[in-house]
């Protein structure tokens, strides 16, 4: 490569990162109205919603017509390993600031709160009387939300852990006949994976369910609703994310896009699927199980 | 010529407004991100100067202390998002392909929306200055409950702060995948410029930190509006809990607006002292232990919360343990300096400012390292001093000299050298007329954030005031220099500087659209 000519591709200029910037500052903009109580709000947000969905359209369209066309080389390819690595990387640090507060709130201000640690004054004089039992009194020396029973470990949620593992094993098992040129397998590998998402999502809906409606278990239940449902709640929609990028990556094979020796595409959307996964696994353990 | 995509695409991109808004060139992509810090820079400091002007004399003179407080959220909101994060990423922009023989930088579309989420957030965050109970008015660190009592604006500014996230995530990313992947052949890590090597680790801080703040102010949100009881101790939160994860955040977040600055002087110095670096692999590795450092030492913003002594001495010698990179640094640039053939050209000037002025901001912060004497120092002037002497004569200082040192390559015209070192001695005199005496109104117990003040600390505050002036209107003779540099003026060579070293200066002055379509030899 000494002194070749660089054949990087650099695309046209593009209108959709703009068309990108226009849709979520209308989307935001609708819910803070409307969290502001103005309900025209979502209204600016389905119309957001609808610029946004029109955005990832266009400038996923373009790129996947790029990539049939050959015009990414093996540079090309490098530069977005390095992109989605380091971007599952900043979303797993997202996941760590909620984990971090159901940690925080466990080993610290709940007991500091009982009584816990010296110096404190907190438990004798504004809740006194309170003694921290995790998860039972989780919801604060207040009873925040009212009595609520936590969600059981080895019930749905376990099931929900041998699904997704399952599906891990899953894609990677189409990941190999992707190599092994087996559209096939293929094809079904990545259709049952999508399908062990989508089974995943319908479950946690019906732990939810069960929870608002007979454990009386509720985002307002405290900090263990809080940090129960903010941490599962972001999972989720990261499952359905991943399960409608694969879904679209499922499509694209059935089209026979793909050669065995250049997929990013498919190789991201699995990486993705896999952070989701050990999301989970952290999940069952610190939130649901110990 | 080269033949690739790139360059058929090359006469066909618009004109006009769509030029920029559609713009995947990093050139391009760099200006837009500077000129618009710029502008923020200006927003930005006219709030400081109606935070100056009240403060001038006791009592309330021109504006009420709800609308005082959200000039203070404000201005700090953004001079951090809105002025030096910009900045630095649009020398990023325009500087790392040009330095390590790149085409351009790695995934050019996401470069483009990561500069136009920008002005997005801020007009979302400005328009809440106009709404029911105004502005953010709770500091730009956003306690609880305090920034739960927030009118309107409150969803408006998480909003906006995520939409800078993305925006400072997106942009890191590629910051990362350019250099680990655009290199020319025979560039290695270690024989990159330091401005690249400091960029690099600025990079990984933004990726690992940003999302943290992201988190936490939608926290905040769910608190506000969803029942949620993360920082309400009743429901079995903490509001403690937010300022551990404010300052999780936080901490590397100042190191973020200062490691670029630290490149840009390390690529500076050696021009007009003539000499190569000192201690070149020192500075990467101490740039590297300053970035590893900031993420346990968080706590030293908050030892009056009331922490476990074993946490308090903790945070205490982690933080005294930055002293010691940061002195590495400081002691390379002198050594580089030393014995060296001299000039002062204006860039050389703000540089020198820099070492001393910010290194007056780095013993200061040692000061309030001190636990029990941050017992005292904590919420007062003292900590407006500290941290603006490390800001403004630091990462400000380190902007200007950046932007008169490759202005004329950008350009390929001189800036008007006794016209710069006005500039310049107008703004080392009258930052330190502004700052300085913060120091003293501090230890004698001002606490920062208030409209008003007992009578005895006026005399400071009055030459603070006149001082904040002076820099301001200093600050209009740059903008004048600048568009004077652009649209004329001496043209220079491609090396521009005659002691500058590094494949930027091979370019042509202003350099081609596409820096390297083919790949320079590395010696």
């Amino acid at each position: 490569m000494e002194h070749a000519e660089s054949n990087y591709y650099i695309p046209h200029g593009s209108y959709w990162p703009f068309v990108g910037s226009i849709a979520l500052c209308s989307f935001m903009v609708g819910f803070s109205n409307l969290l502001n109580g103005a309900s025209w709000g979502k209204w600016l947000m389905v119309v957001g919603g609808i610029i946004l969905l029109v955005m990832l359209f266009g400038w996923f369209g373009a790129v996947i017509r790029e990539s049939e066309s050959g015009a990414y080389n093996e540079q090309v390819d490098v530069s977005f390993r390095w992109g989605m690595f380091w971007f599952i990387f900043s979303e797993v640090m997202f996941f760590a600031v909620f984990f971090g507060a159901l940690f925080y709130a466990r080993t610290y201000a709940l007991p500091w709160l009982g009584g816990a640690g010296t110096g404190a004054s907190t438990n004798i004089y504004l809740w006194p009387g309170f003694e921290a039992i995790w998860p039972q009194t989780a919801n604060g020396p207040a009873a925040i939300g009212g009595e609520f029973k936590p969600m059981a470990a080895w019930g749905l949620p376990a099931i929900n852990t041998a699904i997704l593992l399952t599906s891990g094993v899953t894609i990677t098992w189409a990941h190999h006949a992707m190599k092994a040129n087996h559209r096939g397998q293929l094809i079904t590998g990545l259709f049952l994976t999508v399908a062990l998402g989508a089974i995943f999502i319908v479950c946690q809906a019906i732990e939810y369910y069960e929870a608002y409606n007979h454990l009386g278990l509720t985002l307002g239940s405290g900090v263990y609703g809080s940090t129960f449902f903010m941490l599962t709640g972001f999972h989720g929609m990261h499952v359905t994310i991943g399960a409608i990028i694969l879904a679209v990556i499922l499509v694209r094979c059935i089209f026979g896009h793909f050669k065995p020796e250049q997929h990013f595409a498919f190789e991201a959307a699995a990486w993705y699927w896999h952070f989701v996964d050990v999301v989970w696994l952290g999940l069952f353990i610190f939130v649901y199980w110990i | 010529m080269s033949t690739t995509a790139a360059e058929g695409h090359h006469a066909d991109h618009p004109s006009g407004i769509m030029r920029w808004i559609t713009t995947t060139n990093h050139k391009d992509i760099g200006t837009l991100y500077l000129w618009f810090a710029f502008i923020m820079f200006f927003v930005g400091g006219f709030m400081a100067l109606i935070i100056r002007s009240e403060l001038f004399q006791p009592g309330l003179q021109f504006v009420d202390p709800q609308f005082f407080n959200s000039m203070t959220t404000m201005h700090a909101l953004i001079m951090v998002f809105g002025v030096v994060m910009p900045a630095f990423t649009g020398f990023a922009n325009w500087m790392i392909p040009m330095m390590i023989g790149g085409t351009d930088m790695a995934l050019p579309r996401l470069n483009n929306w990561s500069f136009w989420i920008l002005p997005f957030a801020f007009t979302m965050m400005g328009s809440t200055l106009f709404m029911d109970g105004g502005g953010p008015a709770g500091g730009w660190t956003l306690y609880p409950p305090l920034t739960l009592q927030t009118g309107n604006a409150l969803p408006f500014v998480v909003f906006a702060i995520h939409l800078m996230g993305m925006s400072s995530i997106m942009g890191a990313i590629n910051v990362i995948a350019t250099i680990l992947n655009m290199r020319a052949p025979g560039m290695t890590l270690m024989k990159m410029p330091l401005f690249v090597w400091t960029w690099l680790i600025t990079a990984y801080l933004l990726i690992a930190v940003m999302p943290v703040l992201a988190g936490g102010v939608t926290m905040l949100l769910t608190d506000k509006f969803f029942g949620t009881s993360f920082f309400n101790a009743a429901g079995g939160g903490d509001p403690v809990l937010f300022q551990h994860i404010f300052w999780f955040f936080g901490h590397p977040e100042v190191y973020i607006l200062i490691l670029p600055s630290f490149g840009v002087v390390s690529t500076i110095i050696p021009t007009f002292a003539r000499k190569p670096l000192f201690g070149y692999s020192s500075m990467v590795y101490a740039t590297a232990s300053i970035a590893f450092l900031s993420f346990i030492v968080w706590a030293h913003h908050m030892f009056t919360v009331g922490m476990p002594l074993a946490g308090a001495l903790f945070f205490m010698f982690a933080t005294m343990l930055v002293a010691v990179p940061t002195g590495v640094k400081v002691f390379n640039w002198v050594c580089t300096m030393w014995r060296g053939a001299m000039t002062f050209e204006t860039p050389m000037l703000f540089s020198i400012a820099f070492i001393i002025l910010f290194t007056i901001g780095g013993f200061s912060g040692l000061m309030l390292a001190l636990t029990p004497a941050d017992f005292q120092y904590h919420d007062t002037y003292f900590v407006v001093a500290h941290f603006h002497y490390v800001l403004v004569p630091g990462s400000i200082f380190a902007i200007i000299a950046a932007t008169y040192y490759w202005l004329p390559k950008w350009t390929g015209h001189m800036y008007n050298e006794t016209l710069g070192k006005a500039h310049f001695w107008l703004s080392a005199i009258f930052v330190n007329i502004t700052f300085f005496p913060m120091h003293f109104v501090g230890l004698a117990g001002m606490p920062r954030r208030i409209p008003d003040y007992a009578l005895q600390f006026s005399d400071y505050n009055q030459i603070a005031t006149i001082g904040a002036f002076g820099f301001g209107f200093a600050q209009l003779l740059f903008l004048w220099l600048v568009i004077q540099t652009i649209r004329g003026g001496a043209k220079t060579t491609d090396q521009v500087w005659e002691g500058a070293e590094g494949l930027e200066w091979t370019l042509s002055s202003p350099p081609p659209y596409h820096s390297f379509t083919t790949p320079p030899l590395i010696k």
